[in-house]
């Protein structure tokens, strides 16, 4: 049980990676595309400039990997992981505004 | 000026045209980090007043400024908020103020809105909101030093125009641009028309619009300053940013008690010293005894706190200015997060050591409302500098100093290491439960803003002191008067042909004698009783006490005091006494600061009655349990 809740994570293949912000590496940017949070949380997070569309970069990360810092638009805002996994990102590639 | 006519006023006339055109209050708002209270300080020269909103915990400042014709304008600084929508306390008070909603507050007839321009994007879906509101309003853009020296730029003209508000670049740190207030208060209109910005209901939307607006106005955002990416680079470093966070952590606990103690101590003597020169100058008798003893010594007991307090908020004060106190969240964060709690808590609760005062008072930069509460309730379980004495003194005469490992660690200090495990314990295991029933919030996750690093200035830590040193004596001092009085009271009645009774004979005796059943169960006796009722003064009280009791001068007989105490307590009962001070909210001062901090005595009793039982229940079984073992 404990096992795989500790290392199952890392065994994802590549195709379901960097969905999520908290799969990006440091150093790693892409485009926001969806908050899977509750509205007040979204909402939070959208005034801090984390709003679908932007591009996002994983500037840095805190002891242990969590919490880490993000980048968007000139904002660093640090976060755990417990959010950041519900943050959906698209890789760079497609059209980005504001940044 | 009662709410009715303030509500009737915003109703019945248009903003602005109160005074035949001119501005009377201006509400100052802002996301955090714009620099707004520096800004508001530097507007106002530290012409200020600090007050709560009716029914909040949220504070607030007026300033005041003079216009052009020398008339008093008065600025409402509003608390820090990122949108209009009222999701927390501080922005539904931003709200009620700027829409009159707000009971003894006047709807403002204009306002000032502060942002950053070297992060104008995310700001602007602020402004959007604000200007909607149909207030006229000057856009500040703050930090104009910063946004020139990495090479930003912002087109101040095009703003204004896609804004249809005035807007200057100023910079709250040089003074640069704030002639733009003047000009505002001068060209005050007595019917403003609403504005209409093309903005989509969405904050989506709001941000498109930011990013277009901005683009219009030539906006280029600065360079993040070389500076912060460095220091971050060290500070939230894999093994050099919690070695960095360890050094501030001991900074902070060396400052209060290296340098706070020494200056507590130094204010004791002083205030001692008037004391007794100010009975001097009084006849004898009970006025002599309620002013010396009862006001003085009752009112002296909490100003001794003050350079500890002064202390800590000079050093938080400099953690946060300087931004390194996000830092020190992110780092402490992933162990706070064991216990539900998050990153913020931790400088309060290390505060706490030397005194839950501070602390409590520090909570305020903790956001999330219950999360600051679950701080303030397990923050008096931190071993404070007042329970030292007690402990010293029981252990000194129940625990014979013999060495355990080498000649510095002994048993005496093994057992006063032990004691502040078991409050540290006992504070994640009430952290845990409050997380788990009553504060149970599972929506307010760990998001924080990392801020550029900053000097701190000298003007915004002086005025911090100035407030918390304010708040500390007045609200918290008006409190601890009254229980000293009452404590005063009790024992000096009922007198003899004029004279105060002998304490065993007074109200508090009487008292002690009333509890005895009650604390007998623990091993305690109807002096340790009074003792008990004496140091909700302040924990270290219950020594004097004693040695009233016993009628020996505990400064100069600690010996037989400590001899007093081996004949009235069993060693199990020791032990009890110890558990008891641990855990019980023995602190008047800490209830005079929980009340003032929520805002109501609910919190204070719910916590007083939780530490009283927990204190109890574990002496009892600390007494039952030692007792069975030790004769």
């Amino acid at each position: 049980m404990i096992f795989n809740f500790i290392f199952g994570r890392h065994k994802k293949d590549l195709e379901t990676r960097a969905q999520a912000l908290a799969d990006l590496d440091v150093g790693e940017s892409a485009i926001l595309s969806d908050l899977e949070v509750s509205p007040p949380i979204a909402e939070h997070l959208m005034n801090l400039g984390f709003v679908p569309g932007l591009v996002v970069k994983v500037l840095r990360s805190g002891p242990g990997g969590d919490p880490r810092v993000y980048r968007v638009d000139g904002t660093e805002v640090a976060m755990r992981r417990d959010l950041s996994r519900h943050i959906h990102v698209e890789l760079i590639g497609a059209a980005a505004f504001g940044d | 000026m009662g709410a009715s006519t303030m509500s009737c006023h915003s109703v019945a006339q248009p903003r602005g045209a109160s005074q035949g055109g001119s501005y009377r209050t201006i509400a100052v708002v802002g996301p955090p980090n714009s620099g707004k209270t520096t800004l508001f300080n530097r507007l106002t020269k530290l012409r200020q007043k600090v007050g709560n909103f009716p029914g909040v915990t949220v504070e607030h400042h007026t300033g005041y400024i003079r216009d052009i014709n020398g008339e008093e304008v008065a600025l409402i600084d509003l608390p820090g908020v990122y949108s209009l929508t009222p999701k927390s306390e501080d922005e539904k008070v931003a709200i009620d103020v700027l829409t009159g909603k707000m009971p003894g507050t006047p709807a403002p007839d204009a306002v000032i809105l502060v942002l950053n321009s070297t992060n104008l994007h995310t700001h602007l879906v602020l402004a959007a909101r604000v200007i909607a509101l149909g207030v006229p309003t000057l856009v500040l853009l703050n930090m104009a030093d910063e946004l020139h020296k990495q090479k930003g730029h912002v087109d101040v003209l095009s703003l204004a125009r896609e804004l249809g508000t005035p807007v200057a670049l100023v910079s709250a740190t040089t003074g640069e641009g704030l002639v733009a207030v003047q000009n505002f208060l001068a060209s005050a209109t007595p019917n403003p028309e609403p504005l209409e910005l093309p903005v989509v209901g969405s904050t989506r939307g709001y941000r498109e619009w930011a990013v277009r607006v901005g683009k219009n106005a030539g906006y280029q955002r600065p360079a993040t300053p070389v500076w912060t990416a460095r220091l971050d680079a060290a500070f939230l470093h894999r093994i050099w940013g919690p070695v960095i966070f360890a050094v501030v952590v001991i900074g902070v606990f060396q400052t209060i008690f290296a340098l706070g103690q020494p200056l507590s101590n130094l204010l004791q003597k002083f205030l001692d010293s008037t004391g007794v020169a100010i009975g001097n100058h009084l006849p004898s008798g009970m006025f002599q005894s309620l002013i010396v003893n009862g006001v003085w010594k009752g009112t002296g007991s909490v100003l001794v706190f003050l350079p500890q307090i002064l202390l800590l908020f000079l050093v938080i004060g400099i953690l946060e200015d300087s931004g390194y106190l996000s830092r020190a969240a992110v780092i402490a964060d992933r162990t706070m997060s064991r216990v539900g709690l998050n990153g913020k808590s931790f400088i309060p609760l290390l505060s706490a050591y030397a005194c839950a005062v501070p602390a409590i008072m520090a909570t305020r930069t903790i956001e999330s409302k219950r999360d600051r509460m679950a701080t303030i309730l397990i923050a008096p379980f931190m071993t404070c500098s007042a329970r030292l004495p007690v402990y010293t003194m029981v252990i000194a005469a129940f625990l014979p100093n013999r060495p355990l490992i080498g000649p510095f660690l002994g048993t005496r200090a093994v057992a006063m290491l032990g004691l502040y495990v078991l409050g540290f314990v006992m504070a994640v295991l009430t952290a845990r439960l409050l997380k788990s029933t009553i504060l149970r919030s599972k929506d307010a996750p760990f998001i924080l803003e990392m801020p550029p690093y900053r000097w701190p200035t000298l003007a915004s830590l002086g005025l911090r002191l100035v407030d918390r040193g304010k708040a500390f004596l007045y609200r918290a001092g008006t409190v601890i008067m009254l229980v000293s009085l009452l404590l005063w009271a009790a024992t000096n009645f009922p007198m003899h042909h004029g004279q105060p009774p002998a304490v065993q004979d007074s109200v508090v005796a009487k008292v002690g004698h009333a509890i005895e059943p009650g604390i007998r169960p623990l091993g305690f006796d109807w002096k340790i009783g009074v003792g008990l009722l004496t140091s909700i003064a302040a924990r270290e009280v219950i020594i004097a006490t004693l040695g009233t009791l016993h009628g020996v001068d505990p400064e100069s007989h600690s010996t037989d005091l400590q001899a007093a105490l081996r004949h009235e307590l069993t060693p199990a009962g020791a032990v009890a006494l110890l558990v008891f001070f641990a855990f019980a909210m023995q602190c008047m001062s800490t209830i005079a600061v929980v009340r003032r901090e929520t805002n109501g005595w609910k919190w204070p009793v719910i916590q007083f009655s939780y530490m009283t039982a927990v204190a109890y229940i574990a002496a009892f079984a600390a007494y039952n349990i030692v007792g069975h073992f030790v004769r």
